[in-house]
């Protein structure tokens, strides 16, 4: 799950890691008011997680309240990259001196952390990368040991970070992978991390997602989720606990197992159509996870044939088979179902289905995933 | 011969008493795996269906000698369950558990390689491994597997995915090609074993004599997958890679799998992969086809 920067600066602050005094707000005044409390200058900066938004026009310095509801009223309602401003984060500006990276992440290759620590930031790292990869210094942490101070510190120095920063750099870097672990962030993202003239340094924008699978023992994230960026459909979905991502093509699916959902989706586009959706419904697909589904694909406009993908391992086909029987029963379809029912008992399944006497129009069984394929997608063209 | 497990394996279930672990447990039990003991801490003493439940892992090895364990907890305890299998002893750990954090991912596996370097995790969030008549320990329905002959070839499957797993013993099957061992490696950011140990193990197999590798989006295992066949894998080899559609950004079902920044990419593992002589499908029946192309060579 991505932050939006004012959840990742309010979600920093837990760890002590110092930002800009702020607030979130949803209108013009609440703008002001965030304004009011910060002291101006402030700078009102549009929460959307795209880059450019500098760019766009999203981020806007004002010196009085006429100036900040002049820009709020502008950024408020923007649409930014296909992102739609619903806030804005309204911070005190801060004097800037140097302007520096530093990032922890998961390195999956050597399956240690990572810190990215570099003394040009302000700038997509990537760019930097490219340019002056020696810019970057790249350091790998045992997660079983952690990072001390005297760590730290060093790779401050090696990244050439200026010598009066060097203490307050190393010192943020200690709280910010705190934040990574103990957070149980994907990815924990300082860029900006300033120096100000006075000698402070402190996060001036916050890049942060956060591990799903930690969500048990972070009761705090639920006012994340409830912010979380899905369309109907997703939402729908996350209701019934399905795995689902929806997508812009005509072809519906449903598949067992994430691996299968994923190889359905390129088998259609293979064969010349374009899936609606990723949906895993996983190992124990009863016929309430199928009705569910077949509901939450049904509720997609676009989608012209649904695709079902089941490969019986320790799903069994007849359950399988009895499941869409009885979501049939249940949900009135806009779309055929192309079913591609293998593996184990899946010749029982099939006789169920035949013997349930659903009519072509409604339902038609393939041997093969490459068969099954053609045919919903021969349904979804035919009938653009 | 077959890779990581045989018919001697002695196998502990970790959450015998749980739904999954009870169930499991039991059908791999059931197709001949030696599950010798269960653990749940609290319930020792008990049996499940006349296998005996202890407390800790420890005095499960000490009753039984049990060299090998499956396990079936909920993430919360998934981590400690692991070091607790790897403290006692045990050489090879199976975890299905899916929704292990990261964080305590990372940490279980440098707590491995530092102190239990003999211990070898499988998983987590993967289906297990089958030798085929010989030993099955996980998830996988051991009768869509087909027994290696004695004469070859037989085929060795390795996978980041659990249904495309199935998927490939199914297409082996229905051609009648023997499988020595297959391996679910599990579709997590910090798998405990991965491609490379796998190919390794094909490699120096004797009973093995192809090998089917089945990867998807994410991280980089199949690049590096594919340095080492160039340099060290002679015994030919088909592919395929999941995920040639998926959005970029977006976590396909399995935590690992996500593509970033144009990295990650099924097409950039398709053409390593290829560079590395490694045939290579556009989907899972293809990839089986040219393993049967391997196969009718390695006989004609």
């Amino acid at each position: 799950m991505d932050l939006f920067e004012y959840q990742g600066k309010q979600y920093f602050a837990r760890f002590d890691i110092p930002v800009s005094p702020g607030d979130v707000a949803y209108t013009v005044d609440e703008a002001v008011a965030a304004a009011e409390a910060a002291g101006y200058p402030v700078v009102v900066k549009a929460q959307v997680q795209v880059g450019g938004r500098g760019k766009a026009g999203g981020i806007k310095l004002a010196d009085t309240a006429d100036e900040v509801r002049f820009h709020a009223g502008n950024i408020l309602g923007m649409d930014i990259k296909g992102h739609l401003v619903k806030r804005v984060w309204v911070e005190h500006a801060s004097d800037i001196e140097k302007e520096y990276y530093a990032s922890y992440s998961l390195d999956r290759a050597a399956k240690k952390h990572l810190l990215m620590l570099s003394a040009q930031g302000g700038v997509e790292i990537e760019a930097v990368a490219e340019s002056d990869p020696d810019a970057i210094v790249m350091l790998h942490i045992d997660p079983v040991d952690g990072i001390s101070l005297e760590v730290a510190r060093d790779a401050a120095v090696r990244a050439k970070i200026d010598a009066e920063a060097v203490d307050g750099v190393a010192d943020m870097l200690v709280k910010l992978y705190r934040c990574f672990t103990e957070g149980d962030c994907d990815l924990a993202e300082i860029n900006p991390l300033i120096l100000r003239p006075d000698g402070g340094v402190h996060a001036l924008d916050a890049k942060v997602s956060l591990d799903n699978n930690a969500s048990f023992r972070h009761p705090e994230w639920e006012e994340f989720r409830a912010t979380e960026e899905l369309d109907e459909r997703e939402q729908l979905a996350r209701t019934h606990d399905l795995q689902y991502i929806g997508l812009d093509g005509t072809v519906g699916i449903i598949a067992n197992g994430a691996g299968l959902a994923m190889s359905t989706l390129d088998v259609v586009n293979q064969v010349g159509g374009r899936a609606a959706n990723f949906l895993d419904i996983g190992g124990g697909a009863n016929a309430d996870v199928m009705a569910a589904a077949l509901g939450v694909i049904n509720f997609d406009e676009n989608v012209k044939s649904i695709f079902i993908n089941i490969f019986g391992g320790i799903t069994r086909g007849e359950e399988v088979a009895k499941g869409i029987v009885e979501a049939l029963s249940r949900v009135e379809l806009r779309a055929p179902i192309v079913i591609r029912l293998d593996g184990t008992n899946a010749e029982q399944g099939r006789e169920i289905l035949a013997a349930a006497g659903i009519p072509e129009s409604k339902l038609i069984s393939k041997p093969t995933m490459l068969e099954a394929a053609r045919a919903a997608v021969a349904i979804a063209n035919g009938s653009n | 011969m077959a890779i990581f497990v045989n018919a001697d394996t002695k196998v502990i279930v970790q959450g015998l008493t749980g739904g999954q672990g009870k169930y499991h447990g039991l059908r791999n039990q059931a197709y001949g795996t030696q599950i010798v003991g269960g653990v749940t801490p609290g319930k020792g003493g008990t049996d499940v269906e006349g296998i005996p439940v202890f407390n800790t892992v420890a005095e499960a090895v000490a009753a039984t000698g049990a060299d090998a364990s499956f396990i079936a907890v909920p993430p919360k305890a998934a981590g400690a369950a692991i070091l607790e299998a790897a403290a006692a002893g045990i050489r090879f750990v199976v975890c299905i558990t899916e929704g292990i954090p990261a964080q305590d991912e990372a940490k279980v596996y440098n707590t491995l390689v530092r102190d239990y370097p003999d211990t070898r995790l499988l998983g987590p969030n993967c289906p297990g491994i089958i030798s085929p008549g010989k030993c099955n320990i996980g998830i996988t329905a051991g009768e869509i597997a087909e027994l290696p002959t004695a004469s070859g070839p037989n085929v060795g499957i390795v996978s980041r995915s659990g249904t495309l797993t199935y998927q490939a013993l199914y297409e082996l099957k229905q051609r009648g090609i023997g499988v020595s061992t297959c391996v679910g490696i599990g579709g997590d950011p910090v798998p405990g074993t991965n491609f490379i140990d796998c190919l390794r193990e094909f490699q120096a197999d004797p009973e093995t004599h192809a090998i089917i590798m089945i990867g998807e989006i994410g991280g980089s295992a199949e690049e590096e997958a594919a340095e080492f066949i160039k340099a060290n894998v002679t015994k030919p080899m088909s592919a395929y890679i999941a995920g040639v559609t998926a959005p970029e950004g977006k976590k396909m079902g399995h935590a690992g799998a996500i593509t970033s920044g144009g990295k990650g990419t099924a097409k950039g593992k398709m053409e390593a992969l290829a560079a590395a002589g490694v045939k290579v499908g556009q989907n899972p029946t293809e990839a089986g086809d040219l393993m049967a192309e391997i196969v009718a060579a390695l006989k004609g």
